[in-house]
């Protein structure tokens, strides 16, 4: 795909101290760079190689991805309600584009 | 109460088993269920985020998008891929989907075509298809559409290839057993476009024809040729009452 396309869910409101799930998946080939073309050469290797997850600016959730991670690569995980704001997504890509994602929380 | 509830719940989608006829999601692990069940987790749902996009973004020389004449999908598109392939008058031949929203394309907007599996036509077409979720597969009772039914049913039971296999030996004889680690379904064709985990990506139904024609070595058919016509609609009325799933997620 020519751009990146990402959806994440966090849910809209939370209590103070809940724990929330969150959940992120992003379009990416994930191309492994092990791969050979129809000509024979090979597949040069463009991955995802950090997510990170920011909580108000401070990081919750941070992951080092590798080849042999799916394409389109779907991800969840919790963190602690901690207070309203927003939390800001990122997947950095290998050759240095970040794609990024945010939603907001409201916590009481 | 439980006979309402299960008439409530019959009357809300259709079910994924008709007589004999089983949609590929049953031969699913419960976990490969959860995730087309899954709005987020199920990949294809980007293709038809994509898709919402192009519905509304407007092209070619009459600067029309789709919802200039359709409006809003979600009204517009309901029950439009339970019922395709559809006869059409111009070309007097059936066609399907893709055809015809590529139709729509040229003589409507004025824009060129979408290539068959160009992430644009797919996701356009899973879009398409997303808003007849649930409802049941019926193509139309039209006699104009039985000869190339005939023509499909006869495809799909003819020996071809270096292995000399008609889709029915694996599809019909032999669903649900293994073929090496795979499991065989009745290959319905009710999810498509699908979300295939061996592809990463979506794919539309003409491309997992042409995947089992080379499969079996035989030199596949042209993308929108009648011949795949002939099968989408002889394999939509075998299935006929089956749930539209698109997009389904499949191994």
């Amino acid at each position: 795909m020519s751009e990146a396309i990402s959806r994440v869910r966090v849910p809209p409101k939370a209590a103070k101290g809940e724990v929330i799930e969150i959940r992120a998946v992003i379009t990416h080939p994930m191309e492994s760079g092990q791969r050979v073309n129809e000509v024979g050469q090979r597949v040069p290797r463009k991955i995802i190689n950090r997510f990170v997850c920011s909580y108000n600016g401070v990081e919750v959730f941070a992951a080092d991805w590798f080849p042999s991670i799916t394409a389109n690569p779907y991800l969840s995980f919790h963190t602690v309600a901690t207070e309203s704001g927003t939390l800001t997504f990122a997947w950095v890509d290998d050759d240095g584009t970040v794609y990024t994602a945010s939603a907001k929380i409201e916590v009481s | 109460m439980l006979v309402l509830v299960s008439v409530a719940l019959a009357q809300d989608r259709a079910p994924y088993t008709v007589g004999d006829q089983r949609s590929g999601y049953t031969y699913l692990t419960k976990e490969l269920q959860a995730q087309q069940n899954d709005e987020l987790g199920n990949q294809g749902m980007l293709w038809v985020e994509r898709g919402a996009a192009l519905w509304n973004a407007a092209a070619g020389t009459a600067a029309k998008s789709c919802a200039t004449c359709h409006g809003d999908a979600a009204t517009g598109m309901k029950g439009v891929r339970a019922s395709y392939p559809k006869w059409n008058d111009a070309l007097k031949k059936p066609i399907g989907l893709e055809q015809r929203i590529n139709l729509c394309r040229t003589e409507q907007m004025g824009a060129p075509a979408f290539a068959w599996e160009s992430e644009a036509l797919l996701s356009i077409t899973a879009y398409v298809g997303r808003q007849s979720l649930g409802l049941a597969v019926a193509l139309p009772r039209d006699p104009r559409l039985e000869p190339y039914r005939q023509a499909g049913e006869a495809f799909y039971n003819q020996r071809r290839g270096q292995w000399q296999l008609a889709c029915s030996y694996c599809h019909v004889e032999q669903a649900g057993q293994h073929l090496r680690g795979d499991h065989l379904s009745q290959g319905q064709t009710n999810g498509f476009p699908i979300y295939r985990l061996l592809w990463d990506g979506m794919g539309s139904v003409q491309r997992m024809f042409r995947w089992c024609n080379e499969g079996v070595r035989a030199e596949p058919y042209d993308y929108g040729s009648d011949e795949y016509i002939g099968l989408e609609i002889y394999l939509a009325e075998r299935g006929r009452g089956l749930p539209v799933e698109t997009p389904a997620v499949r191994r």
